[in-house]
């Protein structure tokens, strides 16, 4: 059964105050007509879960720039000086984490895991309010699982049924996010039928991706 | 007509001599990113980008970019001959495993313990972690590259961090325009010296104490 909506149809299901999964590295991999979409149906109060604060006006730079993000979990907000002043002003708050702990909170959640034991930030700020364990000689943090009710991919190539094929460093978060959100929307730049991915070259299968849409419609 | 080589150059040249070779090294974004141009080819150093690549080449000419192909800092990239691009999952398997052998990173501040900070200025908000928590938990050996001293002059190596910390975890050396300091469960112990400079000028630059040996050397050029 085609999963291939319009990206109207689809942006449609995203509600104000939705927790929003958004992959990407400083806007590599990161969906560009879905954005543009929702900053046009202007959805917002939005919590988003993106690796970094891309720039300004690119990526999630343009959501937050549209006034829609209330929320951000993130590792790193230098490169949008937009983002920063927002935090600085109170209009956005921010949780701050780890990249090594972002997407294995995201990979919990999508392997049914309840959590996960890291090193990482033992000893700083981030180790603040949760749980310490110390198992053999190493101390660990408790880090949770990490959903979201929808999550937006890009991919180069899809097929109706939503196989996901990624291209060069712009898979990134891309098959992490897309195991742990109750709805998962992927716009791809080729659209291609059923069978025509070798099975041996599909990065995410199509069961975890609920709607495909095209990037150019 | 005098060359004058950079700050910026003079660390990452100096870094590139600490490499072994094969190993798998991470370069951090701003002056890291200059030592792969001090990394001869015979060297055979794999380049990890946390992005997703493994095999990172040179910056990308001018009119050469390749769509989605850039590292870490945002910058179009191109890649070497074996390279493979992978999910942030294996990205951070292959650095908090310890399957990187060096990372090297800029900081903010360093001090007596070896502790860096790097990420917070608390006030002022940013930059973000990004992978450097990771990269200074995991990797096999640390390496911090910055200038000496602040841009107003005040030292960046100090006694104790006032930023918060990256991790607690010891870097294994600092490499600055003007030292290589070693830290050690005795302090930081100074290594070498930039031609020219004598080492009350660089203790006077320096807000830690420093451990001086009889045989503090030049820094190589």
């Amino acid at each position: 059964m085609s999963k291939v909506k319009t990206i109207q149809e689809a942006v449609e299901l995203i509600e104000e105050g939705m927790t929003v999964m958004l992959p990407g590295f400083l806007g590599v991999g990161t969906p560009k007509a879905l954005i543009d979409a929702l900053c046009e149906k202007r959805t917002g109060n939005l919590t988003v879960i993106y690796n970094d604060g891309a720039f300004p006006g690119v990526g999630i730079g343009k959501l937050v720039r549209c006034g829609l993000v209330s929320k951000m979990i993130s590792t790193h907000t230098g490169t949008n000086p937009e983002l920063v002043k927002a935090i600085a002003e109170g209009l956005i708050e921010i949780e701050l984490l780890p990249q090594g702990t972002l997407v294995e909170r995201i990979r919990a959640a999508g392997a049914g895991l309840g959590g996960i034991l890291t090193s990482t930030g033992v000893g700083t700020e981030v180790e603040k309010g949760k749980t310490i364990m110390e198992l053999g000689d190493a101390t660990y943090l408790l880090e949770l699982p990490l959903r979201a009710d929808v999550a937006l991919l890009y991919a180069y190539k899809g097929d109706t049924s939503g196989n996901l094929v990624y291209r060069n460093t712009a898979r990134n978060f891309n098959p992490i996010m897309a195991t742990a959100a109750d709805l998962v929307i992927a716009e791809v730049e080729h659209l291609v039928d059923v069978g025509d991915i070798d099975p041996e070259h599909v990065v995410t299968p199509g069961i975890f991706v609920d709607i495909i849409v095209r990037g150019c419609d | 007509m005098t060359l004058t080589v950079s700050p910026k150059d003079i660390i990452a040249r100096r870094v590139a001599k600490e490499l072994n070779y094969g190993e798998v090294v991470n370069l951090g974004i701003g002056t890291p990113t200059r030592v792969s141009n001090y990394i001869s080819p015979e060297m055979n150093i794999t380049l990890q980008s946390e992005n997703g690549l493994v095999g990172m080449g040179a910056v990308a000419q001018p009119g050469e970019e390749i769509p989605d192909l850039t590292n870490a800092g945002g910058q179009f990239v191109t890649i070497v001959p074996g390279a493979a691009f992978f999910d942030t999952a294996m990205s951070f398997v292959i650095i908090r495993g310890g399957h990187v052998d060096v990372t090297v990173l800029g900081a903010l501040e360093v001090d007596e313990r070896g502790y860096l900070a790097n990420y917070w200025i608390p006030g002022r908000g940013g930059p973000g972690m990004g992978g450097g928590m990771d990269l200074v938990v995991g990797a096999k050996r640390v390496i911090v590259a910055m200038e000496h001293t602040r841009r107003d002059g005040e030292p960046k190596i100090v006694p104790r961090c006032s930023l918060p910390i990256t991790a607690k975890r010891m870097v294994d050396l600092i490499v600055t325009d003007i030292a290589v300091i070693r830290p050690t469960v005795e302090g930081l112990v100074l290594r070498e010296i930039a031609p020219g400079l004598t080492v009350d000028e660089i203790l006077a630059k320096t807000g830690a104490c420093l451990i001086v040996p009889d045989d503090v050397g030049e820094m190589v050029a």
